[in-house]
């Protein structure tokens, strides 16, 4: 029987872990293997599949979600396909089906409705995730800032400029509204 | 892609960590942010028995501290509490500016100074950074042993930690308020590693003579080096144009660059000459030593 890694027993090296995750305010608690990354989790086991996976290497954010938990105090935008599940333990993750609220868009998904900054939609998710978490580090940025806030993510249709655009826009109507969630 | 598969530990404390890497010897890998083992572990061309994991440590080990002498960093510290870290900016503005650089948000959400600086990658930016600023890399395996930046990076993904010592703290020598600075980073593209960094301190003397300058150049070499040759013709001297344009010359030729992706080997060694040409001067204009140049110069 697999224990819970870390516990109070102080575990040694297991080969199943236990994980418990808050994802869109749902609790969830799994054994997994440690190598089962956090996106395949988050797709395969929970079956939210609207967190894409891209490039598998760390460098086109499809796959970015935002998690808070005991490693840090704020929401903060992590790529998944990066992540070993372990590491998510008693962490708290947002994706992109936790963002609408009552059947009503979050206003970044209605800017980028709005403001036509998709094609495909592949990247949209991650683009969205990351622009949330940018904005809580910097709720009132500027156009530069905003285009370094995304530059982990990649876009292959929309030549990034209707992407900005929408999260201007979409900042402008969360500081109106108070409101970041 | 998918990692071979491991066992998993996530010890409580720090001699836990250490009992667990004298069990495995070298076959335990420690795991910070994760940003640099994992994506290694899912190309598979790092393929550990044990993953020790330091999450339950962040506590612990995640911090900035100044005092009247020295800068301390908790070596669990991530890429982005340095970037956004006031104390830092004040006190030692080329970390924060350093920080901005690496990767992307994401990334620098995730990734930690120590994870970064024991795994060592030549063209990676934290170890330019300590290497340039005097660092000192404090190690611990049921005692605690000080490695001075010089001597901790040994060569491409190799640094003298044994495999069962944690660095768990950077140490640094807090400059005076009137230093001079600079980082230069040339990437191909956004986030990517450098193709060469820089980071250049300039401690002004009397009568606008440099006192000392330290120059650090990365990823042009199999590990990041001092250009001390450059440094001494600094030391002492009023810089001006010319001088700082040799300076930068000397630090190319210590440069062993090799042809990759990122540009041939003759590109990469004159890119070292502009970019120290630039941080240097960056750094003597902070310093109040030179006037402020046009563009072209700089």
């Amino acid at each position: 029987m697999a224990r819970r890694a870390g516990g109070a027993k102080a575990a040694g090296p297991l080969s199943k872990v236990s994980v418990r995750v808050k994802v869109n305010g749902v609790e969830y608690s799994h054994e997994v293997e440690p190598r089962l990354l956090l996106v395949h989790y988050i797709r395969d086991v929970l079956g939210l599949t609207g967190t894409h996976i891209g490039c598998d290497t760390s460098n086109c954010g499809a796959c970015t979600v935002l998690m808070k938990g005991p490693w840090g105090d704020e929401w903060r935008a992590v790529k998944s396909c990066t992540f070993f599940t372990p590491q998510a333990d008693g962490t708290e993750i947002i994706t992109i089906e936790g963002l609408a609220r009552d059947g009503e868009l979050h206003p970044l998904q209605k800017a980028f409705w709005e403001h036509h900054a998709l094609q495909c939609g592949y990247c949209t998710p991650g683009m969205i995730l990351s622009a949330l978490g940018f904005l809580k580090i910097n709720p009132n940025p500027t156009r530069e800032e905003i285009k370094k806030g995304i530059s982990g993510n990649l876009c292959r249709c929309t030549g990034y400029v209707n992407i900005v655009k929408a999260i201007e826009a979409a900042a402008k109507e969360m500081r109106e509204k108070g409101s970041w969630i | 892609m998918i990692p071979r598969s491991f066992q998993y530990a996530a010890p409580r404390t720090l001699p836990e960590v250490v009992k667990t890497l004298r069990k495995y010897k070298g076959d335990a890998k420690l795991l910070a942010g994760g940003h640099s083992l994992v994506p290694l572990m899912k190309l598979r061309l790092s393929n550990p028995q044990v993953i020790v994991d330091m999450r339950h440590l962040r506590p612990k080990l995640s911090y900035v501290k100044t005092d009247g002498r020295s800068v301390r960093i908790g070596a669990l510290t991530r890429h982005a509490e340095i970037e956004h870290s006031s104390e830092l900016r004040r006190v030692l503005p080329i970390m924060p500016t350093a920080a901005e650089w690496i990767g992307d948000m994401q990334v620098r959400n995730m990734g930690t100074i120590g994870g970064s600086l024991a795994h060592a990658d030549p063209a990676s930016d934290w170890p330019v950074v300590m290497l340039a600023t005097d660092a000192t890399m404090v190690a611990y395996s049921g005692r605690t042993r000080r490695i001075p930046a010089v001597k901790f990076f040994q060569g491409p993904f190799t640094t003298s930690l044994k495999y069962y010592e944690v660095l768990t703290e950077i140490v640094i020598p807090k400059p005076p308020p009137n230093h001079g600075w600079s980082w230069k980073k040339f990437e191909r593209k956004a986030g990517d590693f450098a193709t060469v960094n820089t980071a250049v301190i300039v401690i002004p003397g009397k009568g606008g003579r440099i006192e000392r300058a330290s120059i650090a150049v990365g990823a042009v070499h199999v590990r990041p080096y001092r250009a001390t040759e450059s440094e001494r013709m600094l030391a002492g001297k009023t810089p001006t144009i010319d001088l700082l344009r040799s300076a930068a010359e000397k630090a190319a030729e210590v440069a062993e660059p090799t042809s990759d992706l990122r540009g041939s080997a003759e590109y990469k060694r004159e890119m070292v000459k502009v970019f120290v040409r630039r941080a240097l001067v960056e750094a003597c204009e902070r310093a109040n030593l030179i006037r402020p140049q046009v563009a072209e110069v700089r």
